[in-house]
């Protein structure tokens, strides 16, 4: 490739989300470079599930998703710091409720 | 009733060249994500070879084991298709040596990913029960690996000019390989009977994939290869001493 350095050229950024077997919730796994969301699921197939690592895949477009400036770390999340009876550990929960 | 070693060989045979041949790919992949992917692939076929190797071993009985069958055999002995040994470059590369062109890899695992999914649905019934577990395990194999070669064709034929000229380039190059899947040959007769069905299934499939990636086929020609009856293209021996070499030198070595 000749025109590496042109963003322009490159292919989009996907993010890859994999379910494990025993997971319930698909979990962040990491991302790639694929011309469309097809390609993108053959390709974090190939990358990602080679040890048995999934059952169910989904690719979305990396700049599908907002993400909180690093910079606001202080003001978005210490105040929450010192609000620890915000946990339900406080609460017994009975064995027929399941997983929660 | 037991298949015919012969006939096992010829799958396994099938099976390691292909292997060996796309695992050249090997940290050389046009992406990352695809090194990956023909490694994959590899190891499918390379794992479909060392169970059919073994099946082979044991119909034989004669001492032979699947490292023997892989190692210790000479071209004459192998029985690819000529198609699964040719380098990864078209006709109109200046040497073998010649830079790969990853057209002509999906276009190759496109065609006989389409003839092995024929083959694997068809012996998962067999008699044979070693066979027909292989077949079954197989199948689920190659209709990856097929997915994985459509899906590329399509990209590529129906992708930039420079792109669409590569694959047709591959496409008028292998496609005559491909008549030797239907040669005469006894051996094969005794497992599939008439050659017609599967000739028409693949015929089907790969046509439809064709008109999808808007590439032409070339008719077809006269010279058929005959790589199943040992007689290879001057491509098999370099390939065989890059594989065979290391358990040439230290037979029985183990880590």
């Amino acid at each position: 490739m000749s025109q590496t350095d042109n963003v322009a050229n490159e292919w989009p950024l996907w993010e890859v989300f994999v379910r494990s077997k025993q997971g319930i919730e698909h979990k962040h796994c990491g991302s790639l470079h694929a011309a469309d969301a097809q390609q993108a699921l053959h390709m974090a197939r190939d990358v990602y599930t080679r040890r048995q690592e999934g059952v169910s895949i989904w690719v979305i477009p990396s700049a599908a998703i907002t993400a909180s400036d690093p910079g606001d770390k202080d003001t978005l999340f210490e105040p929450a710091k010192d609000k620890v009876y915000r946990h339900p550990t406080f609460f017994v929960i009975p064995d027929e409720v399941g997983h929660m | 009733m037991n298949a015919s070693s012969e006939f096992v060989l010829h799958l396994a045979d099938n099976a390691l060249i292909l292997g060996q041949r796309n695992a050249e790919w090997c940290g050389h992949g046009p992406i990352l994500e695809e090194d990956l992917a023909l490694a994959n692939n590899s190891l499918d076929l390379i794992g479909q070879a060392r169970l059919l190797y073994q099946h082979v071993a044991q119909l034989r009985n004669n001492g032979s084991t699947e490292d023997s069958l892989a190692y210790f055999r000479d071209q004459q002995d192998f029985l690819n298709f000529t198609l699964l040994e040719l380098p990864h470059t078209t006709a109109l590369a200046p040497s073998a040596r010649a830079e790969r062109d990853y057209a002509v890899t999906i276009t190759r695992n496109f065609l006989f990913s389409a003839y092995m999914l024929q083959v694997w649905e068809q012996l998962q019934h067999h008699a044979d029960a070693q066979l027909a577990a292989i077949a079954a395990k197989s199948l689920k194999e190659v209709r990856y690996h097929f997915q994985h070669a459509v899906d590329w064709l399509v990209r590529f034929g129906d992708g930039t000019d420079e792109s669409h000229a590569k694959a047709q380039a591959a496409v008028h190059f292998l496609m005559p390989y491909t008549q030797e899947f239907w040669s005469e040959w006894p051996v094969s007769q005794a497992i599939f009977g008439d050659v017609n069905t599967l000739r028409t299934a693949w015929h089907d499939l790969v046509h439809q994939v064709m008109a999808q990636a808007g590439l032409q086929l070339p008719t077809a020609v006269a010279y058929i290869t005959q790589g199943h009856l040992g007689v290879h293209s001057e491509h098999m021996s370099y390939l065989l001493a890059e594989m065979q070499s290391l358990a040439r030198q230290h037979p029985g070595a183990t880590w």
